[in-house]
C-alpha cells in the first residue's frame, strides 16, 4: 500500500469518479454492521407508508462509500483524520438497485502539517445525496 | 413534534457509556457493507506495518458507538423527541487516532445546540470516544425532528 504525498499533491486534484452499485442486499448488511435497523431502508411497503418513494439507504451507508472512495485515493483508511457531510437528499433504492456517484476534489494542500482537504460530490439519480461532504486526509 | 422538543437539554453532559468493546469481525463486518476494500480492515499484518496495533475500522464506523452513547438522551421522555419524527441531518467525525480492533471505548455524550427553524428542530449531539485517557474520536452528529404538517 502507497500512501500519497503532500509533495505530489496539488489543488484541484482529482479523487474518483467512482460508481459503486447499491441494492437492498447493501442495505440489510449494513444494517446488521451498524445495528440501525430503521424499516425504511429494508421495508418497501413501510418506507411507501411513511410517504418516501421507496426503500432508502442509510445516510450513514452513503457517507461509508464516499469516505471508502476517499480512503483509496489517500492510499490507506487510517489516514482519513477528518470527515463530514450534510445529508440533504437520499439515495433511493427500488427492487433493481441503484447506483451512487461519488468524486471529489483537492481543495487545499497545507504543506507544513501535510494535510489536504478533498470535497466530495455523491450523487445517484442525478440527485445529489451529500452536501458540504469534507474530508482532511493526512499525507506522508 | 418539535414543538416540545425541550431546550433545556442545551450544554448537559452524560456519565460517560461503555466500554463498547471493538472486534475485528465488526470491522470487518462494516468495512464490507460499506465497500471499504482497504486490507488495513482485515489484515492485522498490513495494519500494523502501516503503524497500527491491529485491524483499523474504516472512518464512519464510529457512528456505530455514538448512535448507542446517543440513546440515553433520546430514549429519555424529558427530552421530548418523537423518534419516529427523526431524521439524519448532519454528521462529522475528527479522528485523533483510528479505532482499532481491541478497543474498550468510553462515550460521552453533550448536547451541544437545540435549534428551532421552519417548525423543525435541529438538534447538535457530540460524543468524545476515548480509550482509558486517550481521545480516539469526536463525533458530532445534527439530528432533524421534523415538526407536523398539519
Amino acid at each position: 500500500m502507497t500512501v500519497r504525498t503532500a509533495a505530489e499533491t496539488v489543488v484541484g486534484d482529482l479523487v474518483g469518479p467512482k460508481t459503486i452499485p447499491v441494492t437492498r442486499e447493501t442495505l440489510v448488511a449494513y444494517a446488521a454492521a451498524s445495528g440501525d435497523q430503521n424499516p425504511i431502508h429494508q421495508d418497501e411497503e413501510f418506507a411507501k407508508q411513511v410517504g418516501l418513494p421507496d426503500v432508502i439507504a442509510h445516510g450513514m451507508w452513503t457517507m461509508g462509500a464516499a469516505g471508502a472512495v476517499v480512503a483509496e485515493w489517500v492510499g490507506e483508511a487510517g489516514r482519513v483524520v477528518e470527515f463530514g457531510t450534510r445529508f440533504t437528499k437520499p439515495v433511493v433504492v427500488p427492487a433493481a438497485g441503484a447506483e451512487l456517484l461519488v468524486d471529489g476534489r483537492v481543495t487545499a494542500v497545507d504543506a507544513e502539517s501535510r494535510r489536504a482537504t478533498v470535497e466530495i460530490t455523491a450523487s445517484s439519480a442525478g440527485a445529489k445525496v451529500l452536501g458540504r461532504c469534507t474530508a482532511v486526509v493526512q499525507l506522508d | 413534534m418539535s414543538e416540545g422538543v425541550n431546550q433545556d437539554f442545551v450544554g448537559r453532559t452524560y456519565p460517560p457509556s461503555g466500554p463498547y468493546a471493538v472486534s475485528a469481525a465488526e470491522i470487518a463486518a462494516f468495512a464490507d457493507a460499506v465497500g471499504a476494500d482497504d486490507p488495513v480492515h482485515r489484515d492485522a499484518e498490513v495494519a500494523r506495518a502501516a503503524g497500527h496495533a491491529d485491524v483499523i475500522a474504516p472512518p464512519t464506523f464510529a457512528v456505530t458507538i455514538a448512535q448507542q452513547c446517543d440513546r440515553a438522551y433520546v430514549m429519555d421522555p424529558e427530552s421530548g423527541i418523537d423518534y419516529s419524527r427523526v431524521v439524519h441531518g448532519e454528521q462529522r467525525f475528527v479522528h485523533h487516532r483510528p479505532i482499532t480492533a481491541g478497543d474498550e471505548l468510553t462515550g460521552e455524550l453533550t448536547v451541544d445546540s437545540i435549534r428551532m427553524a421552519g417548525g423543525h428542530a435541529m438538534i447538535t449531539t457530540r460524543t468524545e470516544l476515548t480509550a482509558g485517557a486517550e481521545p480516539v474520536c469526536t463525533s458530532t452528529s445534527t439530528i432533524v425532528v421534523r415538526g407536523g404538517e398539519d
